[in-house]
């Protein structure tokens, strides 16, 4: 857990979606070290992208798009690499967007989803720290009562950002939890309120009725509440993001995405895909466990470091 | 997990099944097909070239293209192929000098913690041992707190925590409580770490060189993406693991991880977590797994069941007799033999594909298992005589019959009479062909009708033609008339 300075972040961030590039890179210079665009290589290029998991639509529309204006002519790696960073950064860029705070809330109340694992009660200390440091109140609401000990992380992160955090017992009622937390905040005059969930899997009906009552008590407690609800998605995930972005987008409203730990191989190419099929925000990434370590996403760099480019 | 892969495989196999001769075109054109599913689904690309080039080459050999039913045999390449890729199921390891240290690795949010536990008290209570657990998680806020509070909630061993220990002295800690109480294993459950996380994944090496574990798994998340090649790669690579836990099976993913994991790090998957409750965690099935897969039931089990257990002389004769509308108590006495040689009568429904719906119906009805046995008992108190003629059972042999195997005259009268129902069934079909046996069945799901295309059960099994006519037509639910389900086709009509 070392505390690194500010400067290396950016490091960090290519470093991570370099390694998570990299193979996509080396495949590409395998194919297209000046060679002819033919079906076959149009194929090959397919494989690639669905190896970072963009999934086999996308693959297969990018795929369209450079057949569109290259078949047949001879190509090579580094304008493969700009092809890939410029189509992908053109689906990106429309959902890059930070997540803002409304000062006049008081509290702005922001729910964090997801499924078991993803990195919930982590993404919520870092974005405590982001807006402590931004000179905001800051409050968390530990609403994890299923998972043993989960209340107990989120307090350690508590103390390394200096925020209070509200807490029941483990078994507790969640929602009556996130109640009583807005009770609290709005007395206290915090200005933002970070509700954790458990982790569910989104298939689970009753698990996502009990999330759907969290979001009913909250409202009850503060109409405009809550006002951000992000899912948090593994970077690791395939496919299947796609069934929790849309599930979970039924049971909640779910404003935006954050996507973590991007720091390892995992290409978090389904981002792309998500991206054109439901438009949601892309908030933030998390690329390591520091509390540093969430960044906002950028689509320019995002598809750049997929492409395997140096920014 | 499995459903939406298979909703997809089933949809492009069905294609295939409707159709009678392919060509190698139609064959191709499935597998890019298949190839689209197991992607989507997240089976890993390299994982799924080597399953289609295995299962094409097999596929466009001379004997399927020149079977008779190329359909049904491209469907079992792909039930093989996917069993293949999932390996063998295998049971945890114990086999040591306790206590046996199990090491459990993964990346961060895999979920080794719950499975930790999980495992432990599968070991407990399947196995009867003795389980420490120990957290090496000096990371994550409270994990070790987690593992702890999970222990001591379900009455498993814990190592007491020392803050500020290193993972290897806690690992060592944890050998020496083990062995000085009398544990059977150790489980060591360490912190998440990325696979290419150096300082990190050397350190858990450190802990493996300390206490040579007997096991050191793997523990994945079922949702994982492409990636899950580089984690498994690296992991046994800089680890070595001996086995895999998949977490979140649960869940709706489509199981690419799985059909993965297996190919790429050789190591069979050992234990699958199926929910948040800590007893719910399954040992591994591969052969239900790509059933599940193929949402198919298990026709191939079927086929080689049906084969194994029915004489290719004996479903000949039976086959000419049907043919001439001769059908006497002895030949529905071998049919009933038959099928009792195939194992319950709900475990063939189970096989078939498409008969869950009415395997559900018939435990809802109730029909009484031993209804078989008891039928084979009516007419094995019958004399040869009244078995050839069954005219002849007049009351008072009906009274004898019952009496002979303990049944009711009602029984007697029962079989009777569906014997009655099948004769002239069986002598109209003669006449009239397939048409006629499935236009005697008004209740049967049209999408189990289209099972009577698959032309594989036409061929393979001759005995089982027999063994279609032999299941009393009066079986509730069952569609009155027709007996057994329209995967046994044809039976009029051929030869």
């Amino acid at each position: 857990m070392s505390e690194e300075g500010k400067t290396s972040w950016f490091a960090r961030l290519k470093n991570g979606l370099k390694r998570s590039s990299s193979k996509l890179t080396t495949g590409i210079a395998d194919i297209f070290t000046k060679r002819r665009l033919d079906d076959d290589a149009l194929e090959e290029f397919e494989d690639l992208l669905i190896t970072s998991d963009l999934g086999v639509t996308t693959a297969a529309k990018l795929s369209a798009e450079l057949a569109k204006t290259r078949f047949d002519k001879e190509v090579d790696s580094a304008e493969i690499q700009q092809f890939i960073a410029d189509e992908v950064a053109k689906i990106l860029e429309p959902v890059a967007k930070p997540l803002v705070i409304d000062p006049t809330k008081k509290p702005h109340v922001i729910l964090v989803v997801g499924v078991n694992g993803s990195g919930k009660t982590t993404t919520i200390g870092k974005l405590a720290k982001t807006y402590k440091d931004q000179g905001l109140k800051v409050m968390m609401a530990a609403g994890d009562t299923f998972r043993a000990a989960a209340v107990e992380q989120l307090k350690v992160w508590g103390e390394r950002t200096d925020c209070p955090v509200i807490a029941r017992d483990t078994g507790a009622d969640a929602a009556g939890l996130a109640f009583d937390a807005i009770d609290q905040a709005k007395r206290e005059g915090y200005d933002v309120l970070l509700v954790d969930t458990a982790g569910r899997l989104q298939n689970k009906a009753h698990l996502m009725d009990e999330l759907k009552k969290i979001v009913r008590v909250i409202t009850k407690r503060d109409e405009t509440a809550p006002h951000d609800t992000l899912l948090v998605l593994d970077a690791t995930t395939g496919q299947n993001a796609h069934s929790q972005v849309e599930t979970f987008s039924q049971a909640t409203n779910v404003s935006g995405l954050i996507v973590t730990k991007l720091d390892g191989t995992a290409k978090g190419g389904v981002v792309v895909a998500l991206a054109e099929k439901f438009g949601k925000p892309v908030h933030a990434i998390g690329v390591g466990e520091a509390a540093e370590d969430l960044r906002p996403f950028e689509a320019r760099s995002f598809a750049r470091s997929l492409a395997g480019l140096e920014d | 997990m499995f459903e939406g892969l298979s909703d997809r495989l089933g949809g492009v196999l069905d294609k295939l099944r409707k159709r009678g001769a392919l060509k190698e075109s139609d064959v191709k054109e499935a597998m890019r097909e298949v190839r689209v599913a197991l992607l989507e689904a997240d089976v890993a690309l390299p994982v799924v070239k080597t399953f289609i080039s295995n299962a094409t080459e097999r596929a466009i050999g001379a004997d399927v293209l020149r079977s008779v039913t190329p359909g049904q045999m491209v469907v079992k390449i792909v039930h093989d192929e996917l069993k293949n890729m999932l390996g063998d199921g295998e049971e945890i390891n114990l086999a040591s000098t306790p206590p046996v240290p199990i090491l459990m690795v993964g990346l961060q949010g895999s979920g080794k913690t719950t499975s930790s536990a999980k495992i432990a008290l599968h070991l407990t209570k399947k196995r009867n041992k003795k389980v420490l657990l120990a957290s090496l998680d000096i990371y994550r806020p409270a994990a070790q707190q987690q593992l702890k509070v999970l222990a001591d909630d379900n009455g498993l061993g814990i190592l007491p925590i020392v803050m500020g220990e290193k993972p290897v002295s806690i690992a060592k800690r944890a050998m020496d409580m083990g062995r000085k109480e009398g544990y059977d294993a150790v489980i060591l459950d360490t912190a998440g770490r990325l696979h290419i996380d150096m300082e990190l994944m050397s350190e858990v090496a450190q802990v493996r060189d300390a206490v040579n574990p007997v096991e050191t798994l793997l523990v994945t998340d079922a949702m994982t993406g492409q990636d899950s090649v580089n984690v498994a790669k690296e992991f046994a690579e800089k680890v070595g693991i001996t086995g895999i836990v998949l977490t979140r099976v649960d869940g709706d993913a489509r199981g690419g991880a799985a059909l993965s994991m297996r190919q790429i790090t050789g190591c069979p998957i050992k234990m699958l977590g199926v929910g948040e409750k800590i007893d719910e965690m399954e040992a591994f099935h591969p052969d239900r797994i790509a059933n599940r897969i193929l949402g198919m039931g298990d026709v191939v089990s079927l086929v080689e069941k049906a084969a194994e257990n029915i004489k290719a002389e004996d479903a000949e004769k039976m086959a000419k007799k049907l043919r001439k509308g001769q059908f006497d108590l002895n030949d529905l006495l071998s049919q009933l033999k038959q099928l009792q040689n195939m194992g319950d009568l709900s475990g063939i429904m189970g096989m078939l594909p498409g008969m869950g719906a009415l395997k559900k119906q018939m435990s809802q009805t109730k029909i009484d298992p031993k209804l078989l046995t008891h039928q084979e008992a009516i007419i094995l108190s019958m004399t040869p005589k009244e078995r050839e003629n069954p005219a002849l059972i007049k009351a008072s042999r009906k009274k004898r019959i019952a009496a002979g195997c303990g049944l009711s005259v009602q029984d007697v009268n029962k079989l009777l009479k569906q014997y009655q129902t099948m004769s002239t069934m069986i002598k109209k079909m003669g006449k009239m062909g397939k048409k006629g046996l499935f236009g005697g069945m008004p209740k049967m799901d049209p999408a189990m009708l289209e099972g009577g295309d698959m032309p594989d059960l036409n061929n393979l099994p001759k005995g089982l033609t027999g063994g279609g006519g032999g299941l009393p037509p009066g079986f509730p639910g069952l569609g009155g008339g027709g007996g057994m389900p329209p995967g046994f086709p044809g039976f009029g009509k051929k030869k």
